[in-house]
């Protein structure tokens, strides 16, 4: 019988969704979105309290938000800790250094010919493993952190911006080439702004591995902050609802990150199709 | 968040004889840079010993004496590929110290959790394509959800099915699972949208079924972006189980053999794990390509 009122909300919330669907407007596409996160809440928080599930296992959403507000103070020192300090560090550096390096091979379609396929082979490989050796060499703190995050996202970049240097069409080139335009000025004023697209692309994907390298990494040792550390160790305590709050920390800032790369990216790339706005 | 410049495919090597040349000498320059800094960063511990034995070091010495150190800084090349052979083919394959062992622990839940998890993004896709409700209210879940470190909760998965006396294969299968659904879920929504709506007009001019639509036309045009995003998603599985393989109590497999080196000082010990889990992820990939290249050629997709 405790399972009706369960069963009751989700088809209730089934049967909006599903009239709320034939619309298809924008408001009623973002209110499906909205009911369907708010239904999953409602229905994990009725399920632990029903079931009286031990918060070892499942901490309801009311702990965990409960658990958010008592540590704030604790939970803004692991962020600036692991995402300032260590994920965006690492992410301005090697986005940087993998910019530079697409930039510097450009000339040299021997190196772009070696480093490409390597750069893609890299890429697909589990660099995270790499987070031990770096501690050690760069110490517990946030550097060993960035330096992770470096590696993690030099390939991804690199690659990006290499087959955008080469996007641009013959037709433009020659142009460029019928103004005897020096290199200097085809690449800042052709190849560099249509490499844009394929750069953004690049910068977009690496926020996540950015989080993922900076976290992971603190799992092989850290100061007594930052968000992984504060998860292993509040996993060692079972205070889950901690580990939820943090993991929702995580799941804001990647979503934050993310979102703040594509404005930067609607900024500049405003002349490209896929960022004019869509009439009809 | 639409995908609009795609050039990015992990593991999408394609090798024409004329990338030989280059690709060689871009890792005989890796090589060289490697062993010039190994002699650099062990270069100092070397003095110092030397120093307190008084010694006197020739730079042949202090070369010779750099790159053969039990716990170097970092190891040279033919040291990680001594460490490597050894852990490979050096013990018997059920010894605690063989890489190969170690490597099937790891093999066997990414394997398995990369299973459920492409069956359960497959699954749901398909209810995706067809229920515009589902469409609507999973779809932006699940494309935010790639901007969010899922991987940070696998710590948690461990200890929390550990508390519930589920341990083993099954915990890091969850985790590798979990890291391949989505991908495998977006690829495949956008796979099995690409037949446009004269293709479907025809379907429709031949009074084919909707099961019939979804065999013949929109399955047969989802591979590509199937095989692509299954790419992504095994890479994704392996590193989702070596993580999972860190948290404490894990004595096996390719994660806890890089967590035992870096607690012991054994940089052999992790260079050699790293290199195992860099060619199994290789491997894995590979495998998928080839089966991609083998299954696009019989439909004449091929390019």
């Amino acid at each position: 019988m405790s399972a009706l009122p369960i069963i009751g909300v989700w088809l209730g919330a089934l049967a909006l969704n599903t009239w709320l669907s034939r619309f298809g407007t924008r408001v009623t596409r973002l209110a499906v979105a909205l009911i369907f996160g708010a239904t999953i809440l409602i229905l994990w928080e009725m399920i632990v309290r029903i079931y009286a599930v031990p918060p070892v296992i499942l901490p309801a959403p009311s702990q965990i938000g409960a658990s958010f507000a008592a540590n704030t103070a604790i939970l803004w020192t692991d962020f600036v800790q692991t995402i300032i300090k260590g994920a965006l560090t690492g992410w301005l550096i090697g986005a940087a250094a993998a910019i530079a390096t697409a930039i510097a091979i450009d000339r040299s379609p021997f190196l772009q010919r070696g480093l490409l396929p390597i750069g893609n082979f890299v890429a697909a490989l589990p660099i995270v493993g790499i987070a031990p050796i770096l501690v050690m060499w760069f110490g517990f703190d946030w550097q060993s952190k960035a330096a992770v995050v470096v590696v993690m996202v030099f390939f991804p970049i690199l690659v990006n911006m290499v087959a955008g240097l080469a996007a641009t069409d013959p037709m433009q080139r020659d142009l460029m080439a019928t103004w005897a335009a020096p290199y200097g000025a085809s690449l800042w004023k052709l190849r560099l702004p249509t490499a844009m697209p394929f750069l953004f692309n690049g910068l977009k994907i690496t926020t996540t591995l950015a989080l993922i390298g900076a976290i992971v990494a603190e799992f092989f040792g850290s100061p007594t902050r930052g968000m992984g550390f504060r998860i292993s160790t509040a996993v060692g305590r079972l205070d889950l609802p901690l580990v939820w709050a943090e993991i929702l920390v995580a799941a804001v800032a990647g979503s934050l990150f993310y979102g703040i790369v594509a404005l930067i990216e609607k900024k500049v790339t405003f002349w490209h199709p896929s960022q004019r706005p869509q009439r009809g | 968040m639409t995908e609009k410049t795609a050039p990015w495919r992990p593991g999408g090597i394609s090798l024409s004889f004329g990338c030989v040349l280059p690709i060689l000498s871009v890792l005989l320059a890796i090589i060289v840079i490697w062993y010039l800094a190994a002699v650099w960063m062990n270069a100092t511990w070397v003095r110092d010993q030397a120093a307190r034995a008084d010694a006197v070091l020739t730079a042949g010495d202090l070369i010779r004496q750099t790159l053969t150190l039990d716990r170097p800084v970092l190891p040279a090349p033919h040291q990680v590929a001594a460490g490597l052979w050894d852990g490979v083919a050096g013990q018997a394959v059920t010894s605690r110290r063989s890489l190969v062992w170690h490597g099937w622990v790891t093999l066997s839940a990414t394997l398995a959790g990369f299973a459920i998890g492409t069956a359960a993004g497959i699954l749901l896709a398909v209810g995706i394509v067809h229920n515009r409700a589902m469409d609507q209210s999973v779809m932006p879940w699940a494309v935010a959800s790639q901007t969010v470190p899922i991987l940070a909760i696998a710590p948690m998965v461990i200890v929390v099915m550990a508390s519930a006396g589920i341990t083993g294969l099954l915990p890091k299968a969850v985790i590798a699972a979990w890291l391949s659904f989505f991908p495998v879920l977006v690829g495949m929504v956008k796979g099995l949208r690409t037949p446009d709506a004269l293709q479907l007009d025809q379907m429709r001019s031949w009074s084919a079924s909707p099961a019939q639509v979804f065999w013949r036309l929109r399955l047969p045009s989802s591979l590509p972006y199937l095989f692509a995003s299954l790419k992504v998603a095994i890479a994704a599985a392996l590193v989702g189980t070596i993580v999972g393989e860190l948290p404490a109590g894990a004595t096996a497999g390719l994660g806890a053999r890089l967590l035992s080196g870096s607690y012991y000082g054994q940089t052999v010990q992790i260079w050699a794990a790293l290199f195992a889990a860099a060619i199994l992820a290789a491997c894995l990939v590979m495998l998928i390509g080839w089966i991609e290249r083998l299954t696009l050629t019989r439909m004449g997709l091929a390019r």
